[in-house]
């Protein structure tokens, strides 16, 4: 049925020389991206970066001071209202209707899209099941777990059938089961050829559904590329974690760079080996030897100082 | 560059509707108790002060006190269901529960929003309008059919009372803010504009400044009706209660674009 056309090729969302402003503080300063369609892409950086901001500028919920946004093609903000017909949103923080069931929440949010109530309720059962909520289309909201109410949310942002899903920090306060649980509904969202932009502070998450991400920092992009590239251009590939208030060996000579934090020295290195034999000497320290993450390469580039 | 869309003319469109519907569902879900809020407490309002007062009173401006205070209940009442569903309601989808950040995210505005809000919170308001005419057919204080001319005056108050509320909503902080506008506005229009007694009783200054308040206009043109009489210089009065609802609906609509889309 899709028959792929030269259309598919289009960027479904680009943003460029995007700039925001509140007072004297320019929260999103000069900010360009463009999202091909059926990828993941990623929206990361520390608190106050400017992500939220940047959602809300490429959904038409606020104007730009400057710069241009194209939405599923249509003009934003000018159109954005046309242009979120086709788009789905997983706002931060869940916001539900608390006096409504589940399937009444599915069908009062459908019926904003101009859907009609049969068509809606064609849709319940399959959104449901996406959300793995099955048998509790008559549950109220307050007696779901967090996990249930997030996917709830996604099975909301799915009545329209979007083509672009926005999701603001989709995994925040969830267990790692509930979270593993929305990572896979959101693989079988890309599976369905439906496009993703997510923010997170979770690296993990980041490294293990983003196709490419950027990363930015005071309303900048600072990198952006896809998870590994990045991962490969800017750390060593080995990191060696040495904890504790001991002594520590003198690790300059066997890594290419090290890193004081606290208590812990981080070493990073093209090839361990002989910094794993030398630590090996000394048995009384605690150490890690891992592969260097996307972690590792966001603290690099945002630096370790906390901001909010 | 921002500033002509805040002051830009509210964009009217039918896409209220679906939001409209979702405050009827929330509604039907609790119709028992607000009906009946609607119903008793005014009714006891009514028959407390009605015969414990009235009892005391030969005739008011004409009429058994009774049917005096059913007029001035009428209208005080369908602007008290306007005002608290325009603050305390309106305010908890706007801020707390963040239903307006839910809906904004699907294919609506703002002003789509706000004009649901306008025509849910009248819609209630002449429900509860509704229900004191109930009560004053049952007590038997009117059989003019001049009283279906109320309908549209609901219609008026409810648009009038919800626009002026809807200000207090765009500016609130919190739930604690709406005390000023009782305090300051709802209070003195309950005493000063004629729903106990006839302002004619009042000193001129106060009878001047009940003038200026939009409840007077109401109250002017219901309790005529109720009585089985025309009232006077409808026009006047019907533009004083559409230029209120009008200007604080458009002010509200400035207000809450340049808080919520900042």
């Amino acid at each position: 049925m899709a028959v792929s056309t030269g259309e598919d090729l289009l960027p479904v969302l680009t943003a460029s020389a995007l700039r925001k402003r509140y007072g004297a503080k320019e929260v999103v300063a000069g900010l360009d991206l463009a999202l091909a369609p059926g990828e993941c892409f990623g929206l990361l950086g520390p608190n106050g970066a400017g992500k939220t901001t940047t959602l809300r500028l490429l959904l038409g919920l606020t104007r730009p001071d400057g710069g241009t946004i194209s939405l599923l093609g249509l003009p934003v903000p000018d159109q954005a209202r046309q242009a979120r017909v086709k788009v789905g949103v997983v706002p931060q923080l869940d916001n539900l209707d608390p006096d409504f069931s589940v399937a009444e929440n599915l069908m009062v949010y459908g019926r904003y899209f101009g859907l009609s109530d049969a068509a809606v309720a064609a849709r319940i059962p399959e959104l449901l099941e996406f959300a793995d909520l099955t048998g509790r289309a008559d549950a109220k909201i307050e007696t779901l777990s967090g996990g249930m109410k997030r996917r709830l949310t996604l099975a909301r942002a799915l009545v329209n059938d979007p083509d672009v899903i926005f999701l603001d920090e989709p995994t925040t306060g969830l267990d790692p089961q509930a979270r593993h649980m929305m990572w896979q509904r959101l693989r079988r969202l890309l599976g369905e050829g439906k496009t993703i932009l997510l923010t997170t502070h979770f690296m993990e998450e980041a490294e293990r559904l983003c196709d490419r991400l950027l990363i930015m920092d005071r309303g900048k992009a600072i990198t952006t590329g896809a998870p590994r590239d990045l991962i490969a251009a800017h750390i060593e590939p080995h990191v060696v974690e040495i904890y504790g208030g001991e002594e520590k060996p003198d690790c300059a000579a066997s890594c290419q760079r090290q890193e004081r934090v606290g208590e812990t020295l981080f070493c990073y290195a093209t090839d361990p080996h002989d910094l794993l034999a030398q630590l090996q000497q000394q048995c009384k320290l605690r150490y890690l030897h891992r592969p260097a993450n996307l972690e590792d390469v966001f603290l690099k580039l945002t630096g370790r100082d906390l901001r909010d | 560059m921002t500033w002509r869309h805040d002051f830009s003319p509210p964009s009217l469109s039918w896409r209220f509707i679906p939001i409209w519907r979702r405050n009827f569902l929330v509604w039907r879900k609790l119709a028992i108790p607000s009906i009946l809020g609607n119903l008793a407490d005014p009714a006891f309002y009514m028959l407390g002060l009605g015969y414990g007062l009235g009892g005391l009173l030969p005739q008011v401006a004409g009429v058994p006190y009774m049917t005096f205070l059913a007029a001035g209940t009428l209208c005080y009442s369908t602007m008290n269901s306007a005002t608290f569903e325009s603050l305390y309601s309106a305010f908890s989808r706007m801020h707390v529960q963040k239903t307006w950040d839910a809906m904004l995210n699907a294919p609506l505005e703002l002003d789509d929003v706000m004009l649901a809000e306008l025509a849910w919170a009248t819609s209630k308001s002449v429900l509860s309008g509704v229900a004191i005419l109930v009560i004053i057919l049952a007590l038997g204080l009117s059989h003019s059919w001049l009283l279906l001319w109320t309908l549209p005056l609901l219609v008026l108050i409810g648009f009038c009372f919800t626009g002026m509320a809807l200000v207090m909503n765009a500016l609130s902080p919190n739930y604690d803010f709406f005390m000023y506008y009782f305090t300051l506005v709802i209070t003195p229009m309950v005493l000063l504009c004629g729903v106990f007694y006839p302002v004619a009783q009042l000193p001129a200054f106060l009878q001047s400044a009940a003038l200026w308040l939009p409840l007077t206009h109401a109250i002017e043109l219901g309790r005529p009706l109720v009585q089985g009489e025309l009232p006077q210089r409808i026009g006047v009065h019907a533009s004083v209660l559409l230029a209120y609802g009008s200007a604080s609906f458009y002010l509200a609509l400035v207000l809450v674009r340049r808080r919520l889309l900042k």
